[in-house]
């Protein structure tokens, strides 16, 4: 198990038919980190983050992730197509076939990374606390017969699960409004739900997919200091798209720029804010003029 | 003056005009003309009352619309909400006071109710069953199912068959026809559940019309349409039959022979089995597996993201589903006695649908009622026989238009605030 690396990108590629959404991504996130994936609109950065949660098959690559003490390769457990191989060892043919059926995204979760997205996907027509349960799905006592005995094993784990949701809620800012329907919830606390109900999943490593898109400008601060608590206090390692490059350059320790499905550049925030390819292609201004970010 | 209580009557007026002039529009050829022979007799005097009664009727409800108790009741319309509610914290529902006297009154009417509304009953308590089943897979798990039949057809032929081929009574078939019915559930599921929406109602149309079919064609095996007899329950070995070498319930404890007795004693195993399918679903709803039905309904992208495998959550909403469909098709066969495939086609999997979507989707209280009213009403409007489906169709119209999400509100348990432990 890679220690310093929680996740390992290598020569990530990714076509729709034609079009090359990613040509040879290749980028590491360190254990602990805050990292940004930023880039102009249409430059690959959620097809990036699609493809590390699994909701798209890679065409090409490597995607490691090294959470809950294993190593994962996420293009392997969305079920890859058989080959000469597999059909000479039966060990690879049955993990094989295993993952062609009941593999998919659900294992990358399980695997210890978990996500949010652009437009927000909250169970709607369910109470907050529910939506936080939901997302506890894998750790309760989930034994039909013990459920419906409603058995002293069962009202524990559903205890547990209750009281890890209202820590969330409260790391959230959400207490007050436990029992109103998610789908009433103005747009910041949607946000900030989405986010609470992924970390119930108990990640190793959490991506934000634009968290601080239409919050205004307290809002994003509370962001800010919310995704803090997360790395110091949790150990989680945050992974976000952003655009707001305010708050990008505020929280970041690593940063990957992305154009045109490549990676432009790697660094810290101040190595970023000074190059001229990130600038160019941001404010498409000519190399070597004076620009800052 | 009418100003006072704000009453226009000069608007309720013409409301009564228009309307007097539609209905003599609509009623005067239909009821004014009356054909004698090749000439016609003008009835003038019929068509003059419909036509008043509609116009004073009209006149009264507009001036009764202006009123203010009418505008409250407009209002109350205007605005019902049927989204769902989340309930407080400690909620005591009501229903805590009517679910025994509903089980008491269960218990006495087999005692005093006639044959005749003992078997009605029966009927309305075997689409109760089939609501229930149907309701975990479309109102809870939102997975379109519109060939649900074929599970009931399973359930059904499987104790007719099961009968006949390997001497299994009503008792061994009950639960038997439950697991078949949940693996044949499975096998049609798993390759299809990866699809949503509409592609799925196609598929489980198909499925349900294959099971029509196989039973109506499969004639070396299912008898075709002639269909098979089905067996009647036993009572610990007694027979409900006029005469039995197995030893016959009348007989055992002295009493008269009467072909009610049968009735009255699939009624009362019927009505056990529904409180227990009652108790199950209620609590499945609130254990993980109902939660991951209902996030699924809302969100497959957020539900794979949070963990859950989304083809095993559909699936198991699909079996348990598909079970207690099978578990109304035994009831069903023995309470007919007989099946054939006549009594499984695409309109009975519409009816379900229908008790469903009426009920109110995922409402379990929603879903008894309106099987009732479903199967009960049909009954009663038997003189009508020619028109129940129009009027099936008719309130399904209506329904759709003032009450689209069910008779029942569907509402969410609440969650008193605990002190949050990280783990």
């Amino acid at each position: 198990m890679n220690q310093e690396n929680i996740l390992a990108v290598e020569n990530l590629v990714m076509h729709f038919g034609g079009i090359k959404a990613l040509n040879d991504v290749t980028f590491n996130i360190k254990r602990g980190s805050v990292s940004a994936l930023i880039g102009p609109n249409g430059a690959g950065k959620t097809t990036v983050f699609n493809c590390l949660t699994g909701f798209y098959k890679a065409t090409g690559g490597k995607i490691q992730l090294s959470a809950g003490g294993k190593e994962t390769s996420i293009i392997k457990v969305l079920g890859e197509p058989f080959k000469a191989t597999d059909f000479i060892s039966p060990v690879a043919f049955v993990s094989r076939l295993k993952y062609k059926m009941f593999g998919g995204s659900h294992l990358v979760n399980r695997a210890g990374l978990s996500r949010t997205f652009q437009n927000i996907r909250l169970f709607k027509e369910m109470s907050v606390v529910e939506n936080l349960l939901v997302a506890q799905h894998m750790l309760v006592n989930r034994s039909l017969v013990a459920g419906i005995l409603n058995t002293k094993g069962y009202q524990k784990a559903e205890e547990e699960a209750l009281e890890r949701a209202f820590y969330w809620l409260g790391v959230v800012d959400l207490v007050d409004s436990a029992n109103r329907l998610a789908g009433e919830l103005s747009y910041g606390q949607q946000r900030r739900l989405e986010i609470a109900r992924a970390m119930c999943t108990n990640p190793e490593i959490v991506c934000l997919d634009e968290p601080a898109a239409g919050l205004n400008p307290s809002e994003t601060e509370a962001l800010t200091k919310m995704i803090r608590v997360l790395r110091d206090e949790h150990n989680t390692t945050v992974l976000l798209i952003e655009h707001d490059m305010g708050m990008v350059m505020d929280i970041s320790d690593y940063i990957v720029v992305l154009d045109h499905g490549e990676v432009i550049a790697k660094g810290g925030p101040d190595d970023i804010k000074s190059n001229p390819k990130v600038i160019a292609a941001y404010l498409g201004a000519e190399e070597g003029e004076e620009v800052t970010l | 003056m009418s100003q006072a209580v704000g009453i226009n009557f000069k608007k309720s007026s013409i409301d009564a005009f228009i309307a007097g002039l539609m209905a003599l529009v609509l009623f005067g050829p239909i009821v004014g003309v009356v054909l004698d022979g090749y000439g016609f007799n003008a009835e003038f005097g019929r068509v003059a009352w419909i036509v008043a009664i509609v116009a004073v009727g009209r006149f009264v409800m507009s001036s009764f619309m202006q009123t203010e108790k009418g505008i409250a009741l407009a209002f109350r319309y205007a605005n019902n909400d049927d989204g769902v509610t989340v309930l407080p914290p400690g909620h005591k529902s009501k229903m805590v006071w009517i679910i025994p006297l509903v089980v008491v009154i269960g218990l006495v009417l087999p005692f005093v109710a006639s044959k005749y509304v003992l078997t009605v009953i029966i009927l309305g308590l075997i689409y109760v069953l089939l609501g229930l089943g149907l309701n975990i897979v479309v109102g809870l798990a939102g997975l379109l199912d519109l060939g649900f039949v074929g599970f009931y057809a399973i359930g059904a032929y499987g104790l007719a068959l099961g009968y006949e081929n390997l001497g299994l009574g009503f008792w061994s078939m009950l639960p038997i026809a439950a697991i078949m019915a949940a693996v044949a559930g499975a096998i049609l599921g798993f390759p299809v559940l990866r699809m949503h929406g509409d592609y799925l109602a196609i598929v489980t149309l198909g499925f349900g019309e294959i099971i029509r079919l196989i039973l109506t064609n499969w004639a070396s095996f299912t008898h075709g349409p002639n269909g098979v007899s089905a067996p009647l329950p036993t009572f610990f070995g007694l027979e409900f039959k006029r005469r039995s070498s197995e030893g016959t319930f009348h007989e055992f404890f002295n009493l008269p022979y009467d072909s009610a007795y049968k009735y009255m004693f699939i009624y009362l195993v019927l009505f056990a089995v529904v409180w227990a399918v009652l108790f199950i679903k209620h609590r499945l709803v609130k254990m993980p597996i109902g939660r991951a039905w209902e996030a699924l309904r809302e969100d497959e992208i957020a539900c794979r993201s949070l963990g859950l495998n989304h083809v095993l959550v559909k699936l198991s909403a699909f079996m348990i589903g598909a079970s207690t469909g099978g578990l109304a098709g035994v009831f069903f066969a023995t309470y007919q006695g007989f099946v054939n495939p006549s009594s499984f086609t695409f309109f009975e999997s519409a009816l379900i649908l229908a008790i469903v979507v009426l009920g109110g989707m995922g409402s379990t209280l929603g879903v008894v009622i309106a099987a009732f009213c479903l199967t009960v009403l049909p009954e009663m409007l038997r003189e009508f026989a020619e028109y129940r489906v129009l009027m099936f169709g008719i309130l399904m119209v209506v329904m759709m238009i003032w009450k689209p999400r069910g008779i029942v509100r569907v509402t969410r348990t609440g969650f008193s605030p605990k002190k949050g432990v990280a783990k």
